[in-house]
């Protein structure tokens, strides 16, 4: 009898153990908004967290960046040829980097660069019993550790996009033009007659919510981080592996919605 | 004067404090002996509210602080300074900053008084020209110094010490317990310390509290503690394990 008992309750126990974490994460989340919007703000922190999330990232963008669109302009050339329509490589280009490629590959990106870094850092200050010593004297970690982050990521995410879907653009105008034997003109008209704003607005909600995720998700499991180095090791694996899956399966559900609207 | 309640706090089904009841009056130095693993970390950050407690209650000068929340909260732990055990000093900051990061987020001075007050304590603890290194440049007995400076600058009443000695050799040893008796002589402040260090400790303390089991065993003067004959106490007091003392060389 117990045996079978035994079945339902860990099935019972590990999902009133998700639903938990999954609380506690919204807690987390409400407490970082809340003191976001609480006077003083950390202005020197946010400044070199974007330095650092920010900055720092560029040259991974770019590169990132220059090789998915040399990859696009070589595939979409190749399935394009087969229907004869070479000559809207552009705004297929375009569309799939900005709309699609740029928000979610280069908020990989950035998850795996800052914030593996970031999970591991809260950790430490954790482990280490710094965030303790911020509460022992009276000042809130999410104002000194979370806020500033939230706010740097809001800032760098769709900067970094931004720079990521240009540098694409470029590289598939490489492959197309100047390997290919595209013309310049038909390349960029056609993104000029069929990328619109409503693209790049997308592409920019896209890499918030997708900065938002990073944050909460790297900033939280470093926050709760236990059990030394190990502690830190599964923190900074368990944030990257959370946050990019979030970032795809938030990816379809604001795509559902932005397609409809 | 500090008074611990009947606190009890269980991690995941564990019992680690059972009932724990004892007082400190003002201006005393109460230290918390027991072996490795009986809670007396996790009493010192229950009391800082670093940690909740199941029940029980804690009062500072006879009023609660464990209902209090936000800047209630905020408002007790101004009075309190809390020396944690690997001394929790920023590592991203020179130990300068780090004594500097109170005064300036809690504070309003100038840089120019800031300065003079981080100083005069980089002088005190006797880590004159030393405040430009990063924590992890200097040895485990400076970190102790500087993160008690941390605390010292901000003039509490109240400092909670957890493992101040822990890893550091005999003579640093002494200079820690010596450290705590010029602060409090200067300052004036009620401690309590969490320490292992027998028999140092009986020349540190006013007043001993044993912690054995979640509870506190024994409390007493260190000469109390010393001819105690609750076997717990006499055991650890001596540095005989269990198994020996079975065997009645105890």
């Amino acid at each position: 009898m117990d045996y079978i008992l035994a079945v339902p309750g860990s099935i019972g126990a590990a999902v009133i153990g998700v639903l938990r974490e999954m609380g506690d994460m919204f807690l987390f989340l409400g407490r970082t908004l809340y003191w976001t919007f609480i006077p003083p703000l950390k202005v020197n922190r946010v400044i070199r967290q974007i330095g650092f999330m920010g900055a720092r990232s560029t040259a991974l963008i770019v590169l990132t960046g220059a090789f998915t669109g040399m990859i696009l302009g070589l595939q979409i050339y190749y399935t394009l040829q087969k229907f004869g329509a070479e000559a809207y490589l552009g705004p297929a280009i375009a569309l799939s980097v900005i709309r699609e490629l740029g928000p979610v590959l280069s908020a990989l990106m950035i998850i795996g660069r800052a914030g593996s870094a970031l999970s591991a850092e809260i950790g430490i200050m954790r482990i280490s019993e710094q965030v303790d010593a911020l509460e022992s004297m009276s000042l809130s970690p999410y104002r000194y550790l979370m806020v500033p982050n939230m706010l740097a990521a809001l800032v760098s995410f769709p900067l970094l996009g931004a720079i990521f879907n240009v540098v694409a653009i470029y590289g598939g105008y490489l492959i197309g033009v100047k390997l290919l034997g595209l013309s310049a003109g038909t390349y960029f008209s056609g993104i000029k007659d069929f990328v619109g704003f409503r693209d790049i607005r997308d592409g920019m909600i896209k890499s918030l919510c997708f900065g938002v995720i990073m944050i909460w998700v790297s900033c939280y499991k470093g926050y709760n981080t236990e059990h030394g180095a190990e502690g830190v090791s599964r923190a900074t694996t368990t944030s990257v592996v959370m946050a990019s899956t979030l970032v795809l399966v938030w990816d379809y559900f604001l795509n559902s919605v932005m397609l409809n609207f | 004067m500090i008074e611990v309640k009947n606190i009890h706090k269980s991690f995941g089904g564990q019992a680690v404090l059972k009932g724990v009841s004892f007082t400190v009056e003002t201006g005393e130095i109460f230290a918390v002996i027991g072996g490795s693993g009986q809670g007396k970390s996790v009493l010192l950050k229950v009391i800082m509210r670093l940690l909740e407690a199941d029940s029980g209650d804690i009062l500072i000068d006879g009023k609660s602080i464990c209902g209090l929340k936000g800047q209630a909260l905020y408002k007790m732990r101004d009075r309190v300074g809390y020396l944690f055990q690997g001394g929790a000093l920023f590592d991203s900051m020179t130990i300068y900053e780090n004594i500097a990061f109170p005064l300036r987020e809690k504070t309003k001075l100038t840089k120019k008084e800031i300065n003079a007050r981080v100083e005069e304590e980089l002088e005190k603890v006797g880590l004159s020209g030393m405040g430009h290194k990063y924590p992890e440049e200097v040895s485990g007995g400076m970190k102790k110094r500087a993160a008690f400076a941390r605390v010292l600058v901000m003039r509490p009443e109240v400092v909670l010490f957890d493992e101040p000695t822990t890893g550091l050799d005999p003579i640093l040893v002494d200079s820690v317990h010596r450290l705590i008796l010029w602060g409090k002589k200067t300052y004036g402040f009620t401690a309590v310390i969490v320490s292992h260090e027998i028999p140092e400790i009986f020349g540190v303390a006013d007043r001993i509290g044993m912690l054995s089991g979640g509870v506190m065993v024994e409390t007493g003067t260190p000469d109390e503690i010393r001819n105690s004959r609750v076997p717990e106490v006499k055991r650890f007091v001596r540095g005989l394990s269990e198994e020996v003392s079975v065997g009645g060389i105890a």
